[in-house]
């Protein structure tokens, strides 16, 4: 066990476990957030993606020991219910959602996608998300939201 | 026999952790107003209740209860339209509660697309009888006979004197109705309130528009508490360390080798099942990869192959035969006919492959037991843990919380049963979470299936008898037949499991003399086996689509006819099934002409196919536009059209959503998904083995809505993935001259038809 310093959601936050332990594990038992969701395991999904220094990174397979100190923004850290960011807006508007168990890893590949490439085409987007599977196939709803949280013509 | 690592007490010092006892049974009641009064003598909700179905809060709200479950199709929202719309209420006064067995009356499984089509009319006859109940009370209190009266979002008033008004929460707001209403049957058959008169569907205003789904917002924030979010105080992590191979038991388990990791609670063993249960999910995981156990030698071999199992489908005694269709003689049929054909096609095994893999948390003291979890079952499950812990099914609670989609795979909850076990060991709440390698191993499968079609014409062409027999493993794993941990605890199988369906073998078309049946093939074996089977979306109707529409091409293209018309031949007394084939065929732009297309130079190939189905009375037909890359074989879906009929369309946009989802999963199925297996048990154990489409594959989408408001509802649920994979391949073969009678459609497989195929439509 070892206590680690983590910056999540723009908080400093300690947590004592396991530096093995992979960062998803941390954000969902020990930090309470469930925008992250366990999929795989093995990297191949997208479920559980974070934005890491301003990637989408996978918090299945990353030790929570080499996510000390660097800033981790999760689904939460976008919005709530209350004041949604443009991204999870546009989710609702184009009720791109069927389990819904996928969308964390849609947000937040596309939003770190979005602030890079603020007007991505179709091509670029679905390249992006290539390697984050939805089994409900909501696939063209998805890319239409990414559309219209870019402010792109649907 | 069961191992303790520590005695409870001993972790519990080890560990600190903090078993905390809460109120496993608030009163069913406690969200109504008042009493128990809704109860049957055993405890669950008197479906005879008005209150059982709705109450009236003091605040106007209108609260919902219901067992059928939100899957991510709509469903809960819809029938929150529906309540909304015989009460004349708005619909965000709606406040559903769903999937609490001590909170709502056994409507069936959400499942089979049945929800919307029968639990649509159970509440909508529950609120009419209760709009009847309130609307006498504002007549009592107004002074003036009902007729008279007329309802705003809940507000009664007197029709032209709009001052002289009364709201629903003045009349009942916070109390109970005490009115009885009229229920028989159980279940999805159950018929609610007959008696009462709805509303014309003419007078809708809420239902057929496309409200939005209620719990997206949280859904998209986090916010929402999935099954796999549920956190118990006190909740340990448990793992389940299933067999490597078929057919083996623990013969020993090394309870050293997990002795180096913090936090073990327990090696729990009980029969074959074999768990471990520890104060984080982490060290779960890692003491279930770690704890060495030495299986017995496995006695039986599964099929080690996909020939082999197509062959052991085809040559085993079926253990039941089912008949969908039997009139005219199939015999005269055949011998009148000037020509005959017969073809036979082959579906893999497939997954249901949830997102998420099963997860629930139990928490089991004494006789009692509290379930969170996904299913699509909820009283499903508590029968099932009622019979594995062998307690009374009322002491058993399941509360819902919705998991991944599950396409089927969550009517039989296998984690609920592994946690409930665990949990009754270590005599804490505990939270069980399949591995990837897990749910990909031991989900129930969609079977496999063999379907033969043999059909004779006469002189015109004309269809005149048509046999066809789907051979398949019934659902292993289903309502009739116990759960993964209950066959490892020793439960057997009394039963050989239910069908895998019997739709879309050709019923649609009219043929004089026609037989469909489906085989029911044994594939119980003595021990649990990765290779179980369940309903999969749609189940069996898409491997049986894809035979009897392809077969029907390849009679259309023998006689070199148009595949459409061919079709319209045979529909001439089927309004809806014509008219939904019509209107993806109009969509589509379809020209008029046999396939193959004319030969194309270069390397792509493009074609057309079409493909039509009914499922419990709804319709679909399907238009796939395709490139096939003659060098490599690779097919790329371009294009899917499809039309939809499933009567009235409660909302359009969840229809929608539902067909565009069932299309994408159904062209995923079709060119991708075969799960692999050999003698020792399933070998697709992850995403890179069991590929699904990415989203660099999907097809663009067109989709026509037919809506019939003069119809009942049906289910959208499944009937738009059945045709897909059927309209794919005879696209494929309309761009390439070579058919493909199994699916998926790889590289391989198409190179391997083109080498067979006489240079039809080769040429490069
Ligand atoms: S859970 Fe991390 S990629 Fe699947
Ligand atoms: S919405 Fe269910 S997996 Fe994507």
């Amino acid at each position: 066990m070892a206590r680690i310093s983590l910056k999540v959601n723009g908080k400093a936050r300690v947590v004592d476990t396991d530096p093995e332990t992979p960062l998803l594990y941390v954000l969902r038992n020990d930090l309470q957030l469930n925008g992250p969701k366990f999929g795989c395991g093995l990297a191949q999904c997208g479920a559980c993606a974070v934005i890491m220094d301003g990637n989408a990174i996978r918090s299945c397979q990353l030790p929570v020991s080499s996510a000390q100190n660097r800033p981790v923004t999760t689904l939460e850290g976008l919005g709530s219910t209350k004041k949604m960011h443009r991204l999870q807006q546009a989710f609702v508007d184009e009720q791109a959602v069927q389990c819904g168990y996928c969308i964390n890893g849609m947000i937040m590949t596309s939003k770190a996608l979005l602030d890079k490439n603020p007007k991505p085409t179709d091509a670029q987007i679905k390249e992006a998300l290539a390697g984050n599977l939805c089994r409900c196939g909501t696939h063209t709803r998805i890319l239409r939201a990414i559309k219209r949280a870019s402010g792109q013509k649907v | 026999m069961k191992t303790s690592e520590l005695s409870r007490r001993e972790f519990l010092k080890g560990t600190g952790a903090l078993i905390v006892s809460f109120n496993l049974f608030p009163a069913a009641s406690d969200l109504f107003a008042q009493s128990s009064a809704n109860l049957l003598p055993n405890g669950d909700l008197d479906p005879q209740s008005l209150d059982s179905w709705l109450a009236i809060g003091a605040d106007g709200t209108v609260t919902v209860f219901t067992s059928k479950v939100e899957i991510g199709t709509g469903t809960v929202t819809a029938l929150a339209q529906i309540v909304a719309e015989e009460l004349d209420v708005s619909v965000n006064r709606i406040k559903m509660v769903s999937g609490d067995t001590t909170k709502s009356v056994e409507q069936g499984s959400t499942v089979g697309s049945r929800s919307i089509e029968r639990a649509g009319p159970q509440f909508k006859q529950a609120a009419a009888a209760a709009r009847q109940e309130l609307l006498k009370l504002a007549a009592a209190r107004l002074a003036v006979t009902p007729d008279k009266l007329t309802v705003n979002d809940g507000v009664v008033s007197v029709i032209g004197d709009a001052g002289k008004k009364v709201s629903y929460a003045q009349l009942v707001g916070g109390k109970l109705f005490h009115v009885r209403i009229t229920a028989t049957g159980t279940g999805w058959d159950m018929k609610v309130a007959p008696e009462v008169k709805a509303k014309d569907p003419k007078d809708y205003k809420v239902v057929g528009t496309s409200v939005k789904r209620f719990e997206l917002p949280a859904k998209v924030t986090g916010e929402y508490v999935y099954a796999h979010d549920v956190r118990i105080p006190g909740m340990l992590h448990g793992r389940v360390v299933r067999p490597p191979v078929v057919n083996t038991e623990p013969v020993s388990i090394e309870q050293d080798s997990i002795k180096h990791i913090p936090g073990v609670a327990m090696i729990v063993r009980e029969g074959k099942f074999v768990g471990v249960v520890a104060n984080t999910e982490w060290a779960a995981i890692k003491a279930a990869e770690a704890l060495k156990i030495t299986w017995s030698k496995p006695t039986t071999k599964l099929p080690a192959n996909p020939d082999e199992l197509f062959a052991y489908l085809k040559n085993t005694k079926p253990v039941r035969t089912q008949k969908a269709v039997e009139k005219g003689d199939l015999g005269a049929g055949f011998s009148q006919g000037k020509k005959t054909y017969q073809a036979s096609y082959r579906w893999p095994f497939q997954m249901h492959g949830m997102i998420g893999p099963s997860c629930a948390v139990a928490d089991v003291k004494g006789d009692r037991a509290t379930i969170w979890s996904g299913p699509q079952g909820p009283f499903r499950t508590r029968g099932t843990i009622a019979t594995l812990l062998k307690i009374p099914e009322q002491n058993v609670r399941v509360i819902y919380h919705e998991a991944s989609g599950s396409y089927g795979r969550m009517s039989t909850d296998d984690g609920a049963e592994d946690a409930a076990l665990l949990s009754r060991a270590v005599g804490a709440p505990v939270r069980v979470q399949w591995s990837r390698q897990d749910e990909h191993g031991w989900e129930p499968k969609g079977p496999a299936q063999l379907d033969e079609v043999k059909a004779a014409i006469d002189g015109d062409g004309k269809l005149i008898a048509w046999d066809f027999v789907d051979y398949g493993q019934p659902w292993t794993a289903s309502g009739v037949t116990p759960l993964l941990a209950s066959l490892q605890v020793g439960f057997k199988p009394n039963n050989p499991g239910q069908g895998n369906g019997t739709q879309g073998g050709g019923e649609i078309y009219e043929v004089a003399n026609q037989k469909i049946v489906a085989e029911h093939i044994n594939w119980h074996f003595p021990e649990p086996i990765p290779l179980r089977t369940s309903n999969l979306r749609a189940p069996g109707d898409p491997a049986r689509c894809f035979a009897s529409e392809c077969f029907v091409d390849e009679i259309a293209v023998d006689l070199r006819v148009d595949p459409v018309d061919y079709r319209m031949r045979h529909l001439a007394n089927n309004k809806r099934g014509s008219e939904c084939l019509k209107a993806a065929a109009d969509k589509a732009g379809w020209q008029k002409r046999p396939s193959p297309a004319p030969a194309s130079s270069g390397n792509i190939a493009r074609g057309r196919g079409i493909a039509l189905t009914q499922r419990a009375n709804a319709y679909c037909a399907i238009v796939a536009d395709v490139e096939v890359n003659k060098t490599t074989g690779a097919v790329a879906v371009k294009k899917v059209v499809s039309s939809h009929d499933c009567g009235l369309m409660v909302n359009p946009d969840f229809v929608q959503n539902q067909v565009e989802g069932n299309v994408i999963q159904g062209v995923s199925r079709a060119l991708f998904e075969e799960v692999t297996f050999d003698a020792n048990g399933v070998t697709s154990l992850d995403w890179n083995s069991y590929p699904i489409l990415k989203f660099t594959d999907v097809p663009e989408l067109d989709i026509v809505l037919i809506n019939r408001p003069e119809m009942a509802s049906l289910g959208a649920g499944e009937p738009s993935t059945i045709p897909v994979a059927a309209a794919i391949g005879n696209a494929i073969f309309d761009a390439v001259g070579a058919r493909l009678r199994e699916v998926p459609f790889t590289p391989a497989r198409v190179l391997t038809a083109l080498k067979a195929t006489p240079a039809a439509n080769q040429k490069s």
